[in-house]
């Protein structure tokens, strides 16, 4: 028994040839990430703020599908949600629909703290974070040139598409070599047993206007109770019908399976390539098995595991990862 | 009693003690309707998500519900409702929120879930999109009934003199004006998510079908919480909440959106099947009894083999069900 953390910046077809200018921000982002998240865990600081305060960072970061950074919806706007779930009381809060909102994942928890729901979406949320003085800016601080590119190559992928009801390719990739999908996420759990998760995104390029992923949606983009605390990525249209953040911990609490077995086993039911996630169970463990190419994570525990990688880890040793 | 199918529908969980018995009658005859029509439909050989959208839009054409017309109020006085729908083969999902002008949300749901690349649309974009299929709209004072403008104000008087909402008060806490509307039943005030059970709305209607192919579905469909903020999103249109279907069974819940949600009380119910091998009505009473913690919710179930099972721990529920062996039954206590 110990803390763990374990946060990702989106599973996805993330191509080998990823150019090191990509990759090295990412990185570096991640790996920052990870030491403020242990820094405030060996400080004692509650699972439910770690995870608040690396998703900030994670928003914050342009290079990442969340916050600023956030994928485009089809008419050209940032459309971002977050959920937020605390493993101890299973208090949970969700956001959708923000378009001026910097941290959606604050937004969450205030959502969760101050209100008698869960939920609060569009002009509602909107209005509640104004209620809340929460920080806002002009719906342009959140677009990127890369999202503009990722936008207009989805389209013209579309205009290939006849059949309207066939789902947008999400694993094509473009010339930068980015993967159309993500999200960011954070999962911690403290000496104590807390667990506690976190999820925000912008969700799928090119997406309709209006349209909700899995992330706010308990118990399949994010969960977390007294087993353990998941966060999910990928294809949010897949990982809702699979119900993935809430099965991990209920094969674990009706089946009796381990934390590593009960996050491959959800895994490996999605179809391939559309999902990954990272999760930390109240003993200290953790697990982030992925079904797509790669997803960015990280991951440390107080025994003094850690990792940061992309690719899958083998043997050989042939993915760019640090491991101690 | 293995095969056949089976079809059980609810109009709400956590009813009125003190409710007329003319309500009471209007409620049962609607439920009626709806099982006759449904039972018509799959003895003619219907698919489980054909039925489960019809008698859905059956009950939220009725004003007697809280879903499509007659759906409790916003803060701001308007109609925000939400509904989703699944088919357990496949489990392929529809959902929608914030809707104001459609008349039928859960078919639009359905929509969302063939027509659309994804699977649930909200507030502007899914009322676009509700245009662009050319569904049937109209102006959100249809929904609007004038017993639920009376409720609305009810309810905010009552959340005004609430501090914690989650407290229950007791008779000495209220002031005169709630105090006299509450039924008191065993000396302390029935509350439902933040309001006196007399003005609460049960939220939600829902249909749970096994067709005689032995597939399961499921749909529900809400005007939410009276007195709700604007945006506010309860369990309704979340998939693993407030509704489920999967190969082994079909299941839509109602009651406080918010407990419903921590507790996943839909998946949990296919889950407490799949993974711990329970039987479906086992596996309801064990998610009423041991995951709602202090939330108040019910559940209507149905299962590949026939089966039929329901569940709550609210005052009552409004509730119904038929199957092919014969039963009919329609219940409120």
């Amino acid at each position: 028994m110990g803390w763990a953390i374990a946060l990702h910046g989106g599973a996805g077809d993330i191509p080998f040839s990823l150019p090191e200018e990509r990759r090295a921000p990412r990185e570096a982002t991640l790996r920052h990430c990870l030491d403020l998240g242990v820094a405030a865990l060996r400080a004692n600081r509650p699972p439910l703020d770690v995870v608040e305060l690396v998703v900030r960072e994670l928003e914050n970061s342009p290079c990442y599908n969340a916050g600023k950074g956030s994928v485009l919806t089809t008419a050209g706007t940032v459309e971002m949600e977050a959920c937020i779930m605390d493993g101890n009381t299973n208090n949970c809060g969700a956001v959708s629909g923000l378009s001026t909102v910097v941290n959606a994942i604050s937004l969450a928890r205030l959502v969760m703290e101050k209100t008698p729901h869960i939920y609060l979406a569009f002009d509602g949320a909107e209005a509640f974070a104004r209620e809340q003085g929460v920080e806002i800016m002009d719906p342009s601080h959140f677009i990127t040139p890369e999202n503009i590119e990722r936008l207009k190559n989805a389209k013209e992928a579309n205009r290939v598409q006849i059949d309207y009801t066939q789902p947008i390719k999400a694993n094509s990739t473009n010339d930068q070599g980015d993967s159309q999908i993500g999200t960011v996420g954070c999962v911690a759990v403290d000496n104590h047993g807390n667990l506690a998760s976190a999820t925000s995104t912008g969700g799928l390029v090119n997406k309709m206007v209006g349209r909700i992923g899995d992330t706010p949606i308990i118990g399949s983009g994010t969960y977390a109770n007294s087993f353990c605390a998941v966060s999910a990525t990928g294809k949010g249209e897949s990982i809702i019908r699979a119900t993935v953040a809430r099965d991990v911990a209920a094969l674990m609490e009706y089946k009796g399976l381990s934390l590593k077995e009960a996050a491959a086993y959800v895994v490996e039911k999605v179809p391939k390539g559309n999902v990954g996630l990272v999760a930390v169970s109240a003993n200290g463990e953790v697990t982030m098995p992925f079904n797509t190419t790669g997803m960015f994570r990280a991951c440390a525990t107080e025994e003094g595991y850690s990792e940061i990688a992309i690719w899958p880890v083998d043997s050989n040793g042939i993915s760019e990862d640090s491991q101690k | 009693m293995v095969g056949g199918w089976a079809i059980a529908v609810h109009g709400g969980a956590g009813v009125d003690p003190a409710l007329p018995v003319e309500r009471q009658e209007e409620a049962r005859r609607v439920l009626v309707r709806c099982l006759t029509a449904g039972a018509a439909a799959l003895r003619a050989g219907a698919l489980a998500l054909d039925v489960v959208e019809m008698v859905v839009r059956e009950l939220e054409t009725d004003p007697v519900f809280n879903s499509g017309r007659g759906s409790a109020l916003t803060r701001k006085g308007t109609v925000e409702m939400e509904a989703s729908i699944m088919d357990g083969r496949g489990r392929r999902c529809g959902a929608v929120s914030g809707i104001s002008t459609v008349k039928n949300p859960v078919s639009l749901a359905r929509l969302v879930m063939e027509r659309s690349p994804h699977s649930y649309l909200a507030f502007d974009g899914a009322e676009d999109f509700a245009r662009k299929q050319g569904v049937e709209m109209v102006d959100n004072s249809y929904f609007i009934t004038e017993e639920n403008l009376g409720m609305l104000k009810l309810a905010k008087a009552a959340n005004s003199i609430m501090f914690d909402y989650r407290v229950p008060l007791t008779g000495a806490d209220t002031c005169r004006a709630s105090a006299g509307l509450v039924a008191d039943v065993g000396g302390e005030m029935q509350m439902m998510n933040g309001l006196p059970i007399s003005i609460y709305a049960p939220e939600t209607v829902g249909c749970v079908v096994v067709d005689s192919a032995g597939r399961c579905a499921a749909a529900t469909s809400t005007g939410g919480l009276m007195n709700k903020m604007n945006g506010r999103i309860g369990d309704s249109p979340l998939i693993g909440s407030g509704t489920y279907a999967c190969d082994a069974c079909a299941v839509s819940c109602t009651g406080e959106g918010e407990a419903i949600i921590r507790s996943t009380l839909a998946r949990d119910v296919a889950a407490l099947m799949e993974y711990k091998g329970l039987g479906l009505q086992e596996a309801v009473d064990y998610a009423v009894k041991e995951r709602l913690d202090e939330g108040k919710a019910g559940l209507i179930a149905v299962g590949r083999n026939g089966e039929v099972a329901m569940g709550f721990n609210t005052v009552g529920m409004f509730r119904g069900c038929a199957t092919e062996e014969g039963l009919m039954e329609v219940a409120i206590w």
